[in-house]
Protein backbone atom coordinates (compact mmCIF):
# COMPACT_ATOMS: atom_id res chain seq x y z
CA UNK A 1 0.00 0.00 0.00
CA UNK A 2 1.53 3.42 -0.53
CA UNK A 3 3.26 4.94 2.31
CA UNK A 4 0.03 7.29 3.37
CA UNK A 5 -0.03 9.42 6.59
CA UNK A 6 -3.22 8.38 8.57
CA UNK A 7 -3.33 10.85 11.51
CA UNK A 8 -4.35 10.15 15.20
CA UNK A 9 -5.75 12.32 17.32
CA UNK A 10 -5.77 14.66 14.58
CA UNK A 11 -2.27 15.88 14.68
CA UNK A 12 0.34 13.05 15.38
CA UNK A 13 1.24 11.29 12.34
CA UNK A 14 1.50 7.43 12.06
CA UNK A 15 3.95 5.90 9.99
CA UNK A 16 3.53 2.67 8.98
CA UNK A 17 0.99 0.56 7.66
CA UNK A 18 -2.24 1.30 10.28
CA UNK A 19 -4.73 -1.40 8.39
CA UNK A 20 -2.71 -4.29 8.13
CA UNK A 21 -4.71 -7.27 7.30
CA UNK A 22 -4.29 -10.41 9.12
CA UNK A 23 -2.53 -13.51 7.67
CA UNK A 24 -4.37 -16.07 9.07
CA UNK A 25 -2.49 -19.79 8.81
CA UNK A 26 -2.22 -21.08 5.63
CA UNK A 27 -3.27 -18.13 3.63
CA UNK A 28 0.19 -18.39 1.38
CA UNK A 29 0.78 -22.44 1.98
CA UNK A 30 -0.74 -23.27 -1.92
CA UNK A 31 0.94 -20.32 -3.55
CA UNK A 32 4.55 -21.89 -1.20
CA UNK A 33 3.66 -25.54 -2.69
CA UNK A 34 3.24 -24.36 -6.01
CA UNK A 35 6.66 -22.62 -5.79
CA UNK A 36 7.76 -26.28 -4.38
CA UNK A 37 6.46 -28.09 -7.28
CA UNK A 38 8.72 -25.42 -9.97
CA UNK A 39 11.73 -26.37 -8.58
CA UNK A 40 10.49 -30.20 -8.30
CA UNK A 41 10.14 -29.65 -11.68
CA UNK A 42 13.49 -28.11 -12.69
CA UNK A 43 15.03 -31.22 -11.09
CA UNK A 44 12.67 -32.98 -13.62
CA UNK A 45 13.65 -31.03 -16.72
CA UNK A 46 17.60 -31.57 -15.75
CA UNK A 47 16.97 -35.14 -15.61
CA UNK A 48 14.89 -35.11 -18.83
CA UNK A 49 17.99 -33.50 -20.25
CA UNK A 50 20.53 -35.87 -19.11
CA UNK A 51 18.40 -38.76 -20.61
CA UNK A 52 18.55 -36.84 -23.88
CA UNK A 53 21.65 -36.31 -24.24
CA UNK A 54 22.66 -40.15 -22.98
CA UNK A 55 19.49 -42.09 -24.04
CA UNK A 56 20.98 -43.19 -26.93
CA UNK A 57 24.73 -44.39 -25.36
CA UNK A 58 24.01 -48.15 -25.07
CA UNK A 59 27.56 -48.97 -24.59
CA UNK A 60 27.06 -52.44 -27.34
CA UNK A 61 24.41 -53.15 -24.37
CA UNK A 62 20.51 -53.98 -24.96
CA UNK A 63 18.09 -50.86 -26.39
CA UNK A 64 14.88 -49.81 -25.31
CA UNK A 65 13.40 -52.13 -28.13
CA UNK A 66 14.90 -55.10 -26.15
CA UNK A 67 13.85 -53.77 -22.99
CA UNK A 68 10.34 -52.29 -23.14
CA UNK A 69 7.33 -53.71 -22.96
CA UNK A 70 4.83 -51.36 -24.01
CA UNK A 71 1.70 -53.42 -22.57
CA UNK A 72 3.16 -52.82 -19.32
CA UNK A 73 3.87 -49.25 -19.73
CA UNK A 74 0.52 -48.79 -20.65
CA UNK A 75 -1.31 -50.76 -17.60
CA UNK A 76 1.21 -47.83 -15.67
CA UNK A 77 -0.19 -45.11 -17.46
CA UNK A 78 -3.93 -46.63 -16.92
CA UNK A 79 -3.24 -46.79 -13.07
CA UNK A 80 -1.25 -43.51 -12.54
CA UNK A 81 -4.58 -41.87 -14.79
CA UNK A 82 -7.19 -43.81 -12.54
CA UNK A 83 -5.61 -42.66 -9.54
CA UNK A 84 -5.36 -38.95 -10.85
CA UNK A 85 -9.35 -39.37 -11.26
CA UNK A 86 -9.91 -41.16 -8.43
CA UNK A 87 -7.68 -38.16 -6.00
CA UNK A 88 -10.13 -35.68 -7.90
CA UNK A 89 -13.26 -37.50 -6.76
CA UNK A 90 -11.90 -37.41 -3.10
CA UNK A 91 -11.14 -33.36 -3.57
CA UNK A 92 -14.99 -33.59 -4.43
CA UNK A 93 -16.21 -35.41 -1.65
CA UNK A 94 -14.04 -33.42 0.70
CA UNK A 95 -15.47 -30.16 -0.33
CA UNK A 96 -19.12 -31.39 0.11
CA UNK A 97 -17.48 -32.34 3.24
CA UNK A 98 -18.33 -36.29 3.92
CA UNK A 99 -15.48 -37.88 5.55
CA UNK A 100 -16.14 -41.25 4.96
CA UNK A 101 -16.56 -40.95 1.09
CA UNK A 102 -13.24 -38.88 1.07
CA UNK A 103 -11.14 -41.59 2.99
CA UNK A 104 -12.78 -44.34 0.32
CA UNK A 105 -11.33 -42.43 -2.64
CA UNK A 106 -8.51 -41.67 -0.81
CA UNK A 107 -8.02 -45.43 -0.15
CA UNK A 108 -8.27 -46.39 -3.26
CA UNK A 109 -6.21 -43.77 -4.86
CA UNK A 110 -3.48 -45.02 -2.80
CA UNK A 111 -3.87 -48.72 -4.17
CA UNK A 112 -3.94 -47.15 -7.89
CA UNK A 113 -0.55 -45.85 -6.47
CA UNK A 114 0.30 -48.94 -5.10
CA UNK A 115 -0.37 -50.75 -8.03
CA UNK A 116 1.30 -48.50 -10.03
CA UNK A 117 4.54 -48.47 -7.91
CA UNK A 118 4.40 -52.71 -8.03
CA UNK A 119 4.52 -52.44 -11.61
CA UNK A 120 7.41 -50.28 -11.68
CA UNK A 121 9.06 -52.86 -9.34
CA UNK A 122 8.40 -55.55 -11.11
CA UNK A 123 9.54 -54.12 -14.51
CA UNK A 124 12.97 -53.12 -12.85
CA UNK A 125 13.45 -56.25 -11.47
CA UNK A 126 12.98 -57.99 -14.64
CA UNK A 127 15.51 -55.40 -16.38
CA UNK A 128 18.11 -56.17 -13.02
CA UNK A 129 17.36 -60.23 -13.71
CA UNK A 130 18.48 -59.58 -17.42
CA UNK A 131 21.91 -57.89 -16.96
CA UNK A 132 20.46 -54.44 -18.10
CA UNK A 133 21.08 -52.83 -14.53
CA UNK A 134 21.96 -49.09 -14.39
CA UNK A 135 26.03 -49.92 -14.46
CA UNK A 136 25.30 -51.87 -18.17
CA UNK A 137 24.94 -48.39 -19.91
CA UNK A 138 24.71 -44.57 -20.00
CA UNK A 139 21.48 -44.86 -21.21
CA UNK A 140 20.62 -47.01 -18.63
CA UNK A 141 22.30 -45.09 -15.85
CA UNK A 142 19.85 -41.98 -16.98
CA UNK A 143 17.10 -44.21 -17.63
CA UNK A 144 16.57 -45.69 -13.60
CA UNK A 145 18.06 -42.47 -12.43
CA UNK A 146 14.40 -40.63 -14.19
CA UNK A 147 11.99 -43.05 -14.21
CA UNK A 148 13.22 -44.60 -10.35
CA UNK A 149 13.07 -40.38 -9.12
CA UNK A 150 9.37 -40.38 -10.39
CA UNK A 151 9.15 -43.52 -8.41
CA UNK A 152 10.60 -42.49 -5.52
CA UNK A 153 7.89 -39.30 -5.82
CA UNK A 154 5.23 -42.10 -5.98
CA UNK A 155 6.09 -43.73 -3.18
CA UNK A 156 6.64 -40.40 -0.78
CA UNK A 157 3.41 -39.26 -2.14
CA UNK A 158 1.80 -42.71 -0.89
CA UNK A 159 3.22 -42.49 2.30
CA UNK A 160 1.59 -38.88 2.50
CA UNK A 161 -1.84 -40.17 1.21
CA UNK A 162 -1.31 -42.72 4.46
CA UNK A 163 -0.28 -40.30 6.41
CA UNK A 164 -2.82 -37.75 5.63
CA UNK A 165 -6.03 -40.63 5.67
CA UNK A 166 -4.78 -40.93 9.68
CA UNK A 167 -5.23 -37.52 9.93
CA UNK A 168 -8.97 -37.12 8.30
CA UNK A 169 -9.71 -40.09 10.19
CA UNK A 170 -8.66 -38.51 13.13
CA UNK A 171 -9.63 -35.47 13.41
CA UNK A 172 -12.02 -35.28 10.67
CA UNK A 173 -11.69 -32.58 7.53
CA UNK A 174 -10.76 -29.71 9.88
CA UNK A 175 -9.43 -26.64 8.34
CA UNK A 176 -5.69 -27.64 8.00
CA UNK A 177 -6.52 -31.20 6.58
CA UNK A 178 -8.14 -29.49 3.69
CA UNK A 179 -5.23 -27.54 3.09
CA UNK A 180 -2.54 -30.46 3.32
CA UNK A 181 -4.79 -32.64 1.39
CA UNK A 182 -5.01 -29.74 -1.83
CA UNK A 183 -1.41 -29.96 -1.13
CA UNK A 184 -1.07 -33.56 -1.80
CA UNK A 185 -3.38 -33.06 -4.73
CA UNK A 186 -1.45 -30.39 -6.45
CA UNK A 187 1.60 -32.96 -5.73
CA UNK A 188 -0.30 -35.91 -7.02
CA UNK A 189 -1.68 -34.30 -10.05
CA UNK A 190 2.18 -33.26 -10.76
CA UNK A 191 3.35 -36.26 -10.64
CA UNK A 192 1.07 -38.04 -13.23
CA UNK A 193 1.97 -34.82 -15.87
CA UNK A 194 5.59 -35.62 -15.30
CA UNK A 195 4.87 -39.04 -16.34
CA UNK A 196 3.05 -37.94 -19.62
CA UNK A 197 6.79 -36.81 -20.41
CA UNK A 198 8.47 -39.81 -19.00
CA UNK A 199 5.98 -42.81 -21.01
CA UNK A 200 6.75 -40.15 -24.81
CA UNK A 201 10.06 -39.10 -24.29
CA UNK A 202 11.36 -42.34 -22.78
CA UNK A 203 9.47 -45.24 -23.53
CA UNK A 204 7.06 -44.34 -26.81
CA UNK A 205 10.46 -43.04 -28.53
CA UNK A 206 12.55 -45.30 -27.13
CA UNK A 207 10.91 -47.98 -29.09
CA UNK A 208 10.01 -46.08 -32.41
CA UNK A 209 13.81 -44.73 -32.55
CA UNK B 1 -4.63 17.34 -1.98
CA UNK B 2 -4.58 16.86 2.26
CA UNK B 3 -3.05 13.97 3.95
CA UNK B 4 -6.46 13.46 5.43
CA UNK B 5 -8.08 12.88 1.94
CA UNK B 6 -5.40 10.70 0.50
CA UNK B 7 -5.35 8.40 3.28
CA UNK B 8 -9.58 8.13 3.63
CA UNK B 9 -9.20 7.64 -0.51
CA UNK B 10 -6.61 4.55 0.32
CA UNK B 11 -8.55 3.15 2.92
CA UNK B 12 -11.52 3.04 0.30
CA UNK B 13 -9.47 1.09 -1.91
CA UNK B 14 -8.02 -1.15 0.36
CA UNK B 15 -11.21 -2.47 1.78
CA UNK B 16 -12.45 -4.85 -0.74
CA UNK B 17 -9.17 -6.81 -0.42
CA UNK B 18 -10.26 -8.32 3.47
CA UNK B 19 -12.71 -10.33 1.69
CA UNK B 20 -10.23 -12.38 0.43
CA UNK B 21 -11.12 -13.94 -2.61
CA UNK B 22 -7.63 -15.92 -3.82
CA UNK B 23 -9.17 -17.10 -7.09
CA UNK B 24 -8.55 -20.77 -6.18
CA UNK B 25 -10.70 -23.06 -8.50
CA UNK B 26 -11.23 -25.90 -6.72
CA UNK B 27 -12.99 -28.01 -9.99
CA UNK B 28 -15.92 -30.18 -9.98
CA UNK B 29 -17.47 -33.41 -11.45
CA UNK B 30 -17.67 -32.04 -14.59
CA UNK B 31 -13.89 -30.58 -15.05
CA UNK B 32 -12.58 -33.62 -13.70
CA UNK B 33 -14.19 -35.97 -16.11
CA UNK B 34 -13.52 -33.92 -19.27
CA UNK B 35 -9.82 -33.79 -17.82
CA UNK B 36 -10.09 -37.30 -17.65
CA UNK B 37 -11.50 -38.51 -20.73
CA UNK B 38 -9.15 -36.10 -22.50
CA UNK B 39 -6.15 -37.50 -20.98
CA UNK B 40 -7.52 -40.95 -21.92
CA UNK B 41 -7.88 -40.40 -25.66
CA UNK B 42 -4.65 -38.12 -25.71
CA UNK B 43 -2.66 -41.56 -24.15
CA UNK B 44 -4.29 -44.03 -25.91
CA UNK B 45 -3.40 -42.91 -29.35
CA UNK B 46 -0.06 -42.63 -29.14
CA UNK B 47 0.28 -45.99 -27.73
CA UNK B 48 -1.96 -47.15 -30.52
CA UNK B 49 0.79 -45.44 -33.21
CA UNK B 50 3.74 -46.67 -31.67
CA UNK B 51 2.41 -50.20 -30.82
CA UNK B 52 0.49 -51.34 -34.07
CA UNK B 53 2.99 -49.22 -36.14
CA UNK B 54 0.65 -47.39 -38.22
CA UNK B 55 2.13 -45.14 -39.51
CA UNK B 56 5.10 -45.66 -41.78
CA UNK B 57 7.12 -42.52 -41.27
CA UNK B 58 9.12 -42.50 -38.11
CA UNK B 59 9.29 -38.89 -37.89
CA UNK B 60 5.48 -38.35 -37.71
CA UNK B 61 4.48 -40.55 -35.66
CA UNK B 62 7.63 -38.94 -33.06
CA UNK B 63 5.94 -35.66 -34.14
CA UNK B 64 2.35 -36.91 -33.10
CA UNK B 65 3.63 -38.17 -29.73
CA UNK B 66 5.16 -35.38 -28.53
CA UNK B 67 2.40 -32.68 -29.81
CA UNK B 68 -0.52 -35.20 -28.04
CA UNK B 69 1.94 -35.12 -25.11
CA UNK B 70 2.04 -31.30 -25.18
CA UNK B 71 -1.50 -31.07 -25.22
CA UNK B 72 -2.15 -33.29 -22.43
CA UNK B 73 -0.05 -31.82 -20.15
CA UNK B 74 -2.34 -28.37 -20.73
CA UNK B 75 -5.24 -30.45 -20.36
CA UNK B 76 -3.84 -32.04 -16.65
CA UNK B 77 -2.98 -27.97 -16.13
CA UNK B 78 -6.34 -26.65 -16.65
CA UNK B 79 -8.59 -29.57 -15.93
CA UNK B 80 -6.58 -31.06 -12.62
CA UNK B 81 -4.15 -28.53 -11.19
CA UNK B 82 -7.09 -26.15 -11.95
CA UNK B 83 -4.44 -23.78 -13.16
CA UNK B 84 -5.45 -20.19 -14.25
CA UNK B 85 -4.37 -16.98 -14.13
CA UNK B 86 -6.26 -15.32 -10.95
CA UNK B 87 -5.04 -17.59 -8.23
CA UNK B 88 -2.77 -15.97 -5.59
CA UNK B 89 -2.87 -12.32 -7.85
CA UNK B 90 -1.40 -14.69 -10.81
CA UNK B 91 1.96 -15.57 -8.61
CA UNK B 92 1.38 -19.23 -9.68
CA UNK B 93 0.75 -18.66 -12.97
CA UNK B 94 3.81 -16.10 -13.01
CA UNK B 95 6.13 -19.28 -11.37
CA UNK B 96 4.68 -21.49 -14.36
CA UNK B 97 5.98 -19.02 -16.80
CA UNK B 98 9.33 -18.32 -15.26
CA UNK B 99 9.97 -22.76 -14.61
CA UNK B 100 8.72 -23.35 -18.49
CA UNK B 101 10.98 -20.55 -19.67
CA UNK B 102 14.42 -21.91 -17.37
CA UNK B 103 13.09 -25.78 -18.20
CA UNK B 104 13.13 -24.75 -22.17
CA UNK B 105 16.17 -23.01 -22.24
CA UNK B 106 18.00 -25.57 -20.08
CA UNK B 107 16.34 -28.34 -21.63
CA UNK B 108 17.26 -27.26 -25.54
CA UNK B 109 20.75 -26.18 -24.48
CA UNK B 110 21.90 -28.93 -23.19
CA UNK B 111 20.84 -31.33 -25.95
CA UNK B 112 21.88 -28.54 -28.49
CA UNK B 113 25.38 -28.40 -26.91
CA UNK B 114 25.61 -31.88 -26.06
CA UNK B 115 24.65 -33.08 -29.84
CA UNK B 116 27.03 -30.81 -31.60
CA UNK B 117 30.18 -31.67 -28.97
CA UNK B 118 28.87 -35.61 -30.05
CA UNK B 119 29.22 -34.42 -33.83
CA UNK B 120 32.20 -32.46 -33.93
CA UNK B 121 34.23 -34.47 -31.36
CA UNK B 122 33.73 -37.85 -32.66
CA UNK B 123 37.15 -39.49 -32.35
CA UNK B 124 38.48 -39.89 -36.78
CA UNK B 125 39.61 -43.65 -37.14
CA UNK B 126 42.92 -42.50 -38.11
CA UNK B 127 45.39 -45.31 -38.24
CA UNK B 128 48.64 -43.97 -39.24
CA UNK B 129 49.29 -43.42 -35.62
CA UNK B 130 48.84 -46.70 -35.11
CA UNK B 131 51.56 -47.80 -37.25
Amino acid sequence: MSASIQTMNGDVPVFYVADEHDHPPGQSTMLGFWLYLMSDCLIFAMLFATFGVLGTSYAAGPGPKDLFDLKLVALNTAMLLFSSITYGFAMLEMMKGKKNTTLLWLAITGLFGFAFLCIELYEFHHMIHEGAGWWRSAFLSSFFTLVGTHGLHVTFGIIWLVVLMVQVAKFGLIEANQRRLMCLSMFWHFLDVVWIGVFTFVYLMGVVR
Amino acid sequence: MSADAHAGHDHGDRAHDHGHDDGRDHGSMKSYLTGFILSVILTAIPFYLVMTGAIENKNWTIAIIVAMAMVQIVVHMIYFLHMNTTSDSGWTMMALIFTLIVVVIALSGSLWVMYHLNVNMMPVHDMRNML
